[in-house]
């Protein structure tokens, strides 16, 4: 981020918000917000169209890589957004800077915890032996 | 920040007339984190226990099917629709269109009847032809 040597009007004041920034974190949420549009729409798709939802038939469905590649995806992808869209409503009602931190780091160990959780489940799903 | 400056703030929230812009603004902040919290610990948890066997699934089914579960999960795709049809809404206010106020204020009437329409279109086919 340039400070005070451009040339530019916008280049003089980019980066000199109160955070100094931020532009990745918006527009990352941005990003991963088209793709869930897409694997949101592909879930209640495939559960809506699915055969049946016994144990079963869901199980076949995520042991195949057309089910279980969107579904990482998802999980990844997820619990990516969540984190950031979290983070904004901690950063917006959590001003005091240790407790921001604290909260932070919290849904930080709690993402990436429930991501790996999900994660380790589905493969033991798609790579394991039978139900 | 508040605590060491304190500077006039806007009286943001107990000034202004309630509109539809504003309810779906603080909707789109609540259904995603109810789907950030309570969305992702269902689908980790519906993960783990089609991982963990049929005992697992069961009791997951179980929970699920039980009163209390159906308002959770009905509640759940509720959020889902509605944060899905108002992030397509920010994603088109991002590019700087739809800021008109009759605009404005029609597609954020949009979201909440799409949302409405949807969830009773989804739980009207699960409960009418998936038992």
């Amino acid at each position: 981020m340039s400070r005070g040597e451009s040339a530019t009007p916008l280049g003089r004041v980019r980066g000199l918000g109160s955070a100094h920034e931020g532009g990745e974190h918006w527009l990352t949420e941005r990003v991963t917000s088209i793709a869930l549009l897409l694997l949101g729409t592909w879930l209640v798709a495939s559960l809506l169209f699915l055969p049946s939802l016994d144990q079963r038939t869901i199980f076949e469905w995520l042991r195949a890589p057309s089910g279980a590649v969107p579904m990482a995806l998802l999980i990844v992808t997820g619990f990516k957004h969540a984190l950031d869209g979290m983070k904004v409503i901690v950063d917006d009602y959590v001003h005091q800077p240790g407790n921001n931190f604290a909260m932070n780091s919290l849904l930080l160990f709690l993402a990436i915890g429930g991501g790996a959780l999900a994660l380790f489940a589905l493969a033991r799903i798609a790579l394991g032996g039978g139900a | 920040m508040a605590a060491t400056n304190p500077r006039p703030l806007s009286p943001h929230l107990t000034i202004w007339r309630w509109g539809p812009h504003m309810l779906v603004s603080i909707l789109h902040r609540v259904t995603g984190a109810g789907l950030s919290i309570v969305g992702l610990a269902m689908l980790t948890w519906w993960l783990t226990a089609l991982a963990g066997g049929t005992d697992a699934y069961t009791a997951f089914t179980k929970a699920a099917s039980h009163p209390v579960g159906l308002i959770v999960l009905i509640a759940l795709s509720w959020a889902f629709f509605q944060h899905l049809l108002s992030g397509i809404r920010h994603l088109a206010m991002d590019t700087g269109a739809a800021f008109e106020l009759d605009t404005n204020k029609r597609f954020a009437i949009l979201t909440i009847v799409g949302s409405v329409v949807l969830t009773a279109a989804l739980w009207a086919y699960i409960l009418e032809y998936r038992p």
